[in-house]
């Protein structure tokens, strides 16, 4: 006896919005048998990971803060995804706006205001992203050349880039030879949130671009468009939807949205640039985009969870001796299980009989 | 004698839809069997069971006198089944005889083969060279080798896909020579079509399909046009009323010296097209595709630019370097032929598909009118009759007639000054495609100057007021309806694609 997939006549709207919540019950499932099968208290473990980073006042807003960058990038990324706009390189983009803000704020935190100097970082740092993200979007109208390889071979060079400047021209000549430049002057930091906490005002920031997203996305003819475009090219074509200006939005809005986390990141918790400027935000925020269902509301969601495990592989290092890369394994899980479940959206499974015709199951 | 072919209360369920129910059908040896109906009445399921492409759910396939299971089209080919598809399975880089050598899969040396190839096209009357490369070969030249393949493995049953639908009218007349002569040899043939006038000229017996189960059996040539439709559809042919075309009126699509190169290497290049449709008319472009049609079409819509601004004049002004959108703000309206993925995108609703050209009064700003663009879905919906769920329904759940019903609505419903339309009853069913044609008069009468690009030669009668052809990538002069017929038509296709200013003899004109 064997299996076949059979294409759905209508998407299952059920299965639309139960895919997720059973990927997630998977993932907590396989988490379970995995601590178990690592000789953890599996309930203690879980625990650890997925209730300890939210104890205080304090966990939370760690959460949060890490939750930001993803919730800005993600929805950028959205705005690409939905028209067929392939951008992986959104980490090197969140590299570039940390660089553009980094050299706005080294050159001017010591003579301008913070009204004035932080909406220019936010600004530059926009500009950053954008002008990364504007590399593959020329070659990919210009030339056809592949969006989903420029942009991601671009991250490396972001990297380059920045370790070549914090170990060259920006180097903080006060900074015993360490790679990284000078902290950034009081004017151009992000004020705190909440007091005592390092959430700065970014989260108040990604609310307000996820807002924006929905509306783009959502009520807006651009939007749309885009959507056509990653649905039906030839119908776009048909409807004069310009292929090359889909590219374009879908581009520069996942590279200012990076770009502008990374101006989060230099002008917040990090208050300078070092090499380690990159953690991994823009490949995470991939993730939370298709989690989120490129919906503004499940990337909200989407990154809360995201930020969650990271924390949790923080605490399952500290209180299980369990390495920070559990955090990884869980967001693997939770990717592989959405991208299973959602097959099922579109396909039922069909029990082939020996005559080859087929019984629903 | 006993028959050929039996098939005894053959089922087969989709999940939405029964496709066959229980249709029992028989071909005798030599016989010319039509099995007719609309489009969606089922035939090419059965037909895909009967060559091992899909199972039946229920039902049993006697082949000269046992009972036969076909898995595939292997086994089918093995039996003596042979199938010539509507849409050819050819590798446009290959000659003839390697195209018949993959297919045939016997390893047979290339020249051995050539030579058997030309002794069967010889004595079938389907003249073809085996050395040619097939993206050189018209569809009618395709078609050939198509059966040739076929005939060299001796069917003694040769299944027909409505294999007319791409043909002009002279080489469908040698076709229907050669299908005699096939037959008078002994070998059935199973001739799929819905055109009641090649059935009634070529077929000895008929089985009718209607909504999966058989409405009627009968012998053709003893039934009117008439008496066949009611089988088919189960009720009277709906007909067309028309009022005749004003003279003189103002000139609102013009196209002057509208010369193209091709896109890619196999396409078709448009060599000075000239023509003028006027307010209140109807001008059909005959021909079969792939001559031209699909590059006129995407030049007029402004999907490409023309070289010269003022080849194609809009309302007077010059609009070949326009696009899309502008030439619809000067009051083009564009009905392309693929209707799911270009007309209307699959998995998005009624509502937002009507947004995609209908945008003018839908928007706010950058924002759009959720409202105001629901009432306009709904509106297209009532008044051209299209049967969905409702105004949300995704437009793949669309039937095939009622999708199109919903297209021609929203762009007739825009009040188009000039509207192009590509082949707007293809593949529709009998009642929609009367509808649509009758929507496309009335546009006329209400001043429209129409452009009708079809391959379907009784459609262009129908609603044209002057017809032209489009053929090896050039437009002949239009000439008045009424003047014309069929064989007129393939005599200028025939001129047309030679580019000759003057029509040419019946003889060349298949080369079509």
């Amino acid at each position: 006896m064997s299996f076949r997939l059979e294409r759905r006549t209508e998407t299952s709207a059920a299965l639309q919005i139960g895919a997720p919540l059973i990927a997630s019950a998977l993932t907590l499932l396989s988490g379970f048998l995995m601590f178990a099968a690592l000789g953890k208290d599996p309930v203690h473990a879980m625990r650890v990971f997925f209730l300890f980073p939210l104890k205080d006042l304090y966990g939370v807003s760690e959460l949060l803060l890490k939750a930001a960058p993803l919730m800005l990038i993600a929805i950028g990324l959205a705005v690409g995804f939905r028209a067929n706009v392939w951008n992986i390189g959104a980490e090197g983009q969140y590299i570039a706006g940390a660089i553009a803000a980094s050299g706005a704020a080294l050159a001017l935190d010591r003579t301008l205001d913070s009204t004035i100097l932080l909406p220019l970082l936010a600004l530059a740092g926009m500009a950053g992203g954008m002008a990364w993200a504007a590399i593959p979007a020329a070659l990919r109208t210009r030339f056809n050349a592949n969006e989903i390889l420029v942009s991601l071979m671009l991250v490396y060079v972001a990297e380059l880039l920045v370790s070549w400047l914090v170990h060259g021209p920006w180097r903080d000549p006060d900074g015993f030879n360490f790679p990284q430049t000078r902290m950034f002057d009081d004017a151009a930091l992000l004020p705190a949130m909440i007091e005592g906490t390092r959430l700065t005002h970014v989260f108040a920031i990604a609310l307000v671009a996820l807002a924006a997203g929905h509306l783009l996305m959502q009520r807006s003819f651009i939007g749309f468009q885009l959507r056509v475009a990653g649905q039906a090219p030839a119908a776009a074509r048909y409807a004069g939807f310009s292929a090359s200006r889909t590219v374009w939005i879908g581009m520069l809005a996942g590279g200012a949205m990076a770009g502008l986390a990374g101006m989060a990141e230099v002008a917040g918790a990090m208050g300078q640039l070092t090499p380690k400027v990159g953690v991994g935000y823009g490949f995470a925020a991939i993730i939370v985009a298709f989690v989120g269902r490129l919906h503004a509301f499940g990337i909200f969601l989407a990154s809360l969870l995201m930020a969650l495990m990271v924390l949790g592989g923080e605490q399952s290092q500290q209180y299980l001796a369990l390495p920070s890369s559990v955090a990884k394994v869980f967001q693997g899980m939770l990717l592989f299980y959405l991208l299973g479940t959602d097959l099922f959206t579109q396909y039922r499974l069909v029990k082939v009989r020996r005559d080859g015709s087929g019984e629903h199951i | 004698m006993s028959p050929r072919l039996e098939l005894r209360a053959i089922s087969k369920r989709w999940p939405s839809v029964v496709a066959n129910d229980a249709v029992s059908l028989e071909v005798m040896p030599g016989e010319i069997h039509a099995l007719l109906g609309e489009n969606g009445a089922g035939k090419s399921t059965l037909m895909k069971i009967l060559y091992g492409v899909i199972q039946a759910d229920a039902g049993e396939i006697i082949w000269e006198g046992r009972p036969v299971r076909v898995t595939s089209p292997a086994e089918a080919r093995r039996l003596g089944i042979g199938m010539v598809f509507q849409h050819f399975s050819l590798f446009e880089t290959l000659t003839v005889v390697e195209n018949i050598a993959l297919g045939l899969g016997d390893g047979s040396a290339l020249d051995e083969l050539s030579q058997r190839i030309t002794a069967v096209s010889e004595r079938y009357g389907l003249p073809i060279d085996p050395r040619r490369i097939v993206h050189a070969l018209s569809v009618g030249e395709r078609q050939r080798v198509e059966i040739v393949r076929c005939l060299l493995q001796k069917p003694r049953l040769l299944i027909m896909d409505e294999p007319t639908s791409v043909l002009s009218p002279q080489a469908i007349e040698s076709l229907f020579d050669t299908l005699r002569t096939i037959a008078a040899e002994g070998c059935s043939v199973l001739y799929i079509s819905h055109k009641l006038d090649e059935i009634r000229a070529l077929c000895h017996r008929a089985t009718v399909l209607r909504a999966g189960k058989v409405s009627a059996r009968c012998t053709p040539s003893e039934e009117t046009h008439e008496s066949l439709a009611r089988m088919m559809i189960g009720g009277d042919l709906p007909a067309v009323t028309r009022r005749v075309a004003p003279e003189d009126s103002a000139v609102r699509l013009e196209l002057s010296a509208l010369s193209m190169p091709p896109e890619d290497p196999f396409g078709t290049a448009l060599h000075d097209i000239r023509l003028q449709v006027r307010s209140g008319e109807i001008v059909g472009i005959a021909g079969v595709s792939g001559n031209g049609q699909q590059e006129l079409i995407e030049l007029l819509s402004g999907e490409r630019l023309a070289a010269n601004a003022d080849a194609i004049l809009i309302e007077q002004k010059p609009a070949g370097h326009l696009g899309v959108s502008r030439r619809r703000a000067l009051g083009l309206a564009t009905i392309v032929e693929e209707r799911l993925g270009r007309g209307a995108v699959p998995a998005l609703s009624l509502v937002d598909n009507a947004l995609l050209t209908a945008r003018d009064t839908m928007l706010r700003g950058a924002f759009i009118d959720r409202r105001a663009l629901g009432a306009f879905a709904r509106q297209c919906i009532t008044r051209f009759a299209v049967r969905c769920r409702n105004e949300h329904a995704p437009a793949r759940s669309l039937s095939g007639g009622n999708l199109q019903r919903f297209i021609v609505g929203r762009e007739i419903l825009q009040n188009p000054r000039v509207l192009v339309v590509a082949q707007p009853t293809w593949g529709v069913d009998v009642g929609a495609a009367a509808f649509i044609r009758q929507s496309l008069i009335d546009l006329r009468d209400a001043g429209c100057a129409i452009l009708v690009v079809s391959e379907d030669l009784d459609e262009l009668f129908e609603v044209s007021d002057r017809i032209a052809v489009l053929a090896g990538g050039r437009l002949s002069q239009a000439y008045p309806a009424a003047d014309l017929d069929a064989g007129k038509i393939g005599v200028m296709m025939g001129a047309a694609a030679r580019g000759a200013a003057n029509p040419i003899s019946r003889e060349d004109s298949h080369v079509v």
